[in-house]
């Protein structure tokens, strides 16, 4: 079980108010994915639930039972830090014991399940190993395991890739999804990354400023987000926003088209202009464009390798049922 | 990346590096040898160096003398008691400080180092009125008191600066596996802090080694360590030269040895972590 | 950033330790400043069981207008001056020696370093008798063998020589931390400067010398505060005799030999004084490092 409610929690540090009055809940067994700029209150967040801070003003309930004011110890929660936090001057073995030795386990219970979690998460070859000696990937795994072994309520995890290279985290994020669909245990995932978000999610938190934007699944937020702040957010190169007179075509104050319904074509497109950068991935090509009229760059992923280049006139045309409508509050227009 | 360096200049480096480090040393390098020599040999001239008869005689007339070990006794007491007592006081304190800051901890480190800044000689009548009143004149454990709380800033100042380097994620992390508090401070960050607190340990017991105010007020002839026992010759009696040298010797050769070990963080000690 | 329980537990921890600073601090030093309203010269009968006179600021006033307070000021001055200039200067060139590659590095540090572990009484009479000796000592068999008088160190230039001693006891000191800023200066800034064709002397005026600046100044606060209360090295060579006596030596004789602790006690008042207006300092400089 694992089920976690906010309720009008607030967090002050002395008199700035980081997490203004905030309502969530997160459903047993679901993976969430807390995303925003760094700043966002996201960790915050993070840190309320794991009893690492106190809440200023509401509760937090776990499983329907009022956890505020239980310490971290007693919570039921494991988490993975940013840096890991692995104990330096412990073996990964002890490493992993460690919370079932806190919690006073026996050392036969103890070593089956050090063993248990070693070979899920291929460790069993360096269970004798410090810390000091693994590289990064090894280690965000001991973190992994250590919080496993314990079969927490669930699981937190505190930006736990982001001191990975690149390719090491793809292989990680698929890892954790993995495990995730093994255990289906609650997990609370903090990322500044909206790949991350949108590759691992059940369901996407995105805050700004303390204040939850938009709840939702990965392509309810993609296909439907809800203000000019998430649509810019999620989807990667960002959505196209333009304002002036194209908006108001639309009959609004701001539109929105995100790169890939941009279509290229050879002539007597509805946009035009010259392409600044072209950066070719082979199977995409990413278009900067300027000159539109519209607005200063225009982003546009073509499929495959367009053979455009720097000061060439290009001619596009946009999905219209793909455009979205903001107001000028930046409230999406449905 | 360092470049390579032209093997003449290495070799003048080297040259002027040995004769100055050579020359700052040699008083205590020529104490140690006109300790093993007669009276006559260590006033001979022109001075001898190595040509002599080598003697442990000093030595032993200055432990039947004087008996040394009696002093030293009383120096490594109260040298150690005040270093392990100022520890067990400042372990909590860093530990607070470095851990669960609060907007007063820097007002209140910088407090405690200003108490250092008191000039001994300011409040010597109290102290040593204090010291009658209470019966701690010329015993151990009134030096061992006054010399913890002379060091107890430098205690808590190293400790706080090794303590800052351990990150406060392990600790949480801890906390988050059902670590109580005793537990968080007994098996994750004591280990961690251990060659912190060793050095922290190192200096301080070197500096109440040689602290030479109080141990020289507060004390007659009980309580007296090495400090009192060498001043002791300040008046000469005679040929002494070479019994002062023995004396000398053997009142710093143990923290020379020790205070090689501790050089690197005696800078960091001595400059309350603005130098590292 | 913590919760409750910790920030509760923190305050229970820092309490032994700062009530016994604030007692250590606070109980001896009002007794001090009460002393130094009064007349109390216990040879004289004056004891505190049969009360004290109040004697206003007489104490101050006869502090400082007796004949041996500025003459202790200056030596004071004297004393502190010189060995800064002696130990700053000699420690940023031998820590830049010691900063270039040469053969046994490990050792000559570990005897650099060495004078500083010595007690301020053994180095005081190692040097007044094994090297400043007329007739016997080092020194003098120098002298001689360059043909020159023997010089009486302590009788003739007695503040030089206990500047001299103190110098050689605080120049590893200088040397150690000078040579760790130096280390820490960023290789790649000089190679930057050489690039743009700085010559080694204005490399030095322009790049080392404004990095070392802070732990010049941290080596010079940290200095005076030790030297301001320099003690056992001139009660076990003069005795404050031939003007040697700094302010702290005149207190310790006020209230010692003299035995007039009212006098004696407003001396201190001002030795604190004098003490804090360093600190202040000091204290500025390791307080904007806590911030980092």
């Amino acid at each position: 079980m694992g089920q976690i409610q906010l309720k009008q929690v607030t967090k002050s540090f002395g008199d700035v108010q980081v997490i203004p009055p905030l309502d969530l809940t997160i459903q047993d067994g679901e993976f969430t994915v807390f995303v925003g700029p760094s700043g966002c209150g996201k960790s915050t967040l993070l840190r309320l639930i794991a009893g690492l801070e106190d809440i200023t003003t509401g509760t937090i309930e776990i499983d329907g039972k009022d956890a505020t004011d239980v310490v971290p110890a007693k919570r039921g929660l494991a988490m993975v830090f940013q840096s890991y936090a692995l104990y330096p001057h412990m073996s990964v073995r002890k490493n992993i014991a460690f919370p079932l030795r806190m919690a006073k386990m026996d050392q036969a219970e103890i070593d089956k399940r050090v063993e248990a979690a070693a070979s899920v998460l291929n460790l069993t070859d360096y269970l004798d190993r410090r810390p000091g000696q693994l590289s990064g990937g090894q280690r965000q795994r001991v973190a992994i395991g250590r919080a496993i072994v314990r079969e927490p309520a669930a699981f937190l995890f505190d930006e736990p890739l982001s001191n990975l290279d690149a390719a090491l985290r793809v292989g990680m994020r698929l890892e954790i999804s993995e495990l995730h669909e093994r255990l289906k245990t609650t997990m609370i995932y903090v990322t500044h990354d909206q790949v991350e978000a949108m590759t691992m999610a059940d369901k996407i938190v995105v805050l700004q400023a303390g204040v939850i934007e938009q709840v939702g699944s990965p392509l309810e937020l993609y296909r439907t987000p809800r203000n000019l702040f998430v649509a810019g957010f999620i989807g990667s190169p960002k959505m196209n926003f333009i304002e002036g007179e194209e908006a108001a075509k639309h009959n609004t104050t701001t539109i929105g088209i995100r790169p890939e319904h941009i279509d290229v074509v050879e002539a007597n497109g509805q946009w035009q202009g010259t392409v600044g950068v072209a950066e070719h991935l082979g199977s995409d090509t990413f278009f900067h464009i300027h000159n539109t009229g519209l607005a200063e760059t225009l982003t546009v992923r073509a499929i495959g390798d367009v053979s455009l280049r720097h000061g060439d006139t290009i001619h596009l045309n946009p999905r219209i049922e793909e455009i979205h409508r903001f107001d000028a509050a930046g409230l999406r227009i449905a | 990346m360092a470049r390579a360096i032209s093997p003449r200049r290495k070799l003048i480096t080297t040259a002027a590096a040995w004769t100055i480090a050579l020359i700052i040393f040699f008083p205590i390098f020529w104490t140690i040898l006109t300790s093993f020599k007669t009276e006559a040999q260590a006033i001979n001239d022109p001075p001898l160096f190595f040509n002599f008869d080598w003697t442990l005689e000093n030595y032993s007339v200055v432990q039947e003398r004087s008996d040394y070990m009696r002093f030293l006794w009383n120096s490594v007491i109260i040298a150690g008691g005040s270093t392990l007592l100022g520890i067990l006081i400042a372990v909590p304190a860093a530990w607070s400080m470095a851990f669960v800051p609060s907007r007063r901890t820097k007002d209140i480190l910088l407090w405690m180092l200003s108490t250092k800044m008191l000039p001994a000689v300011g409040v010597l009548y109290p102290i040593s009125l204090l010291f009658v009143e209470f019966n701690l004149l010329d015993t151990r454990i009134g030096l061992v008191v006054v010399l913890m709380l002379i060091n107890l800033p430098i205690i808590v100042w190293m400790l706080y600066t090794y303590f800052r380097e351990i990150p406060g994620e392990i600790l949480e992390a801890a906390r988050m596996d059902g670590a109580t508090l005793k537990e968080e401070i007994l098996y994750v960050l004591t280990p961690m802090a251990i060659p912190g607190i060793a050095s922290t340990v190192l200096l301080n017991f070197i500096l109440a080694w040689n602290e030479a105010f109080w141990t020289l007020n507060l004390t007659a002839a009980n309580a007296a360590p090495l400090t009192a026992f060498i001043a002791s010759y300040s008046s000469p009696e005679g040929l002494f030269f070479a019994k002062l040298s023995a004396a000398s010797t053997m009142a710093i050769a143990p923290i020379l040895i020790l205070g090689w070990f501790s050089q690197k963080q005696l800078v960091r000690g001595l400059t309350f972590g603005a130098v590292k | 950033m913590a919760t409750k329980a910790s920030r509760s537990a923190a305050r229970i921890m820092m309490a032994p330790a700062v009530v016994l600073l604030l007692g250590w601090m606070l109980v001896p030093l009002i007794m001090t400043l009460y002393f130094s309203f009064k007349r109390y010269l216990p040879l004289r009968g004056d004891s505190l069981d049969r009360g004290l006179d109040w004697v206003g600021f007489d104490n101050y006033v006869r502090f400082i207008s007796s004949s041996s307070f500025w003459p202790s000021v200056q030596t004071t001055l004297v004393m502190v001056g010189g060995v800064l200039i002696i130990t700053v200067v000699l420690g940023i060139l031998l820590a830049m020696l010691l900063d270039q590659p040469f053969f046994g590095q490990g050792v000559v540090r570990i005897l650099v370093i060495a004078p500083f572990f010595v007690m301020p009484t053994v180095s005081a009479l190692v040097w007044k008798n094994m090297m400043m000796d007329p007739v016997n000592g080092v020194l003098s068999h120098l002298w001689r063998f360059f043909g020159a008088e023997p010089v009486s160190w302590l009788s003739d230039v007695p503040l030089g020589s206990i500047v001299l001693i103190v110098s050689w006891q605080w120049l590893p000191f200088a040397t150690l931390i000078l040579l760790t800023a130096i280390q820490s200066l960023d290789s790649e800034q000089l190679e930057a400067a050489e690039m743009d064709g700085a010559p080694p002397l204005r490399r030095f005026w322009h790049i080392v010398l404004p990095h070392l600046s802070r732990a010049i100044t941290i080596v010079i606060l940290i200095q005076t505060i030790f030297l301001l209360s320099i003690f056992a090295e001139i009660f076990v060579t003069t005795g404050g005799a031939f003007g040697t006596r700094t302010l702290t030596y005149l207190i310790f004789q006020r209230v010692i030999d003299s035995q007039n602790i009212g006098l004696g006690s407003a001396g201190g008042v001002y030795a604190i004084i004098l003490a804090n207006i360093v600190a202040i300092f000091l204290m500025r400089i390791v307080g904007k490092n806590l911030d980092k």
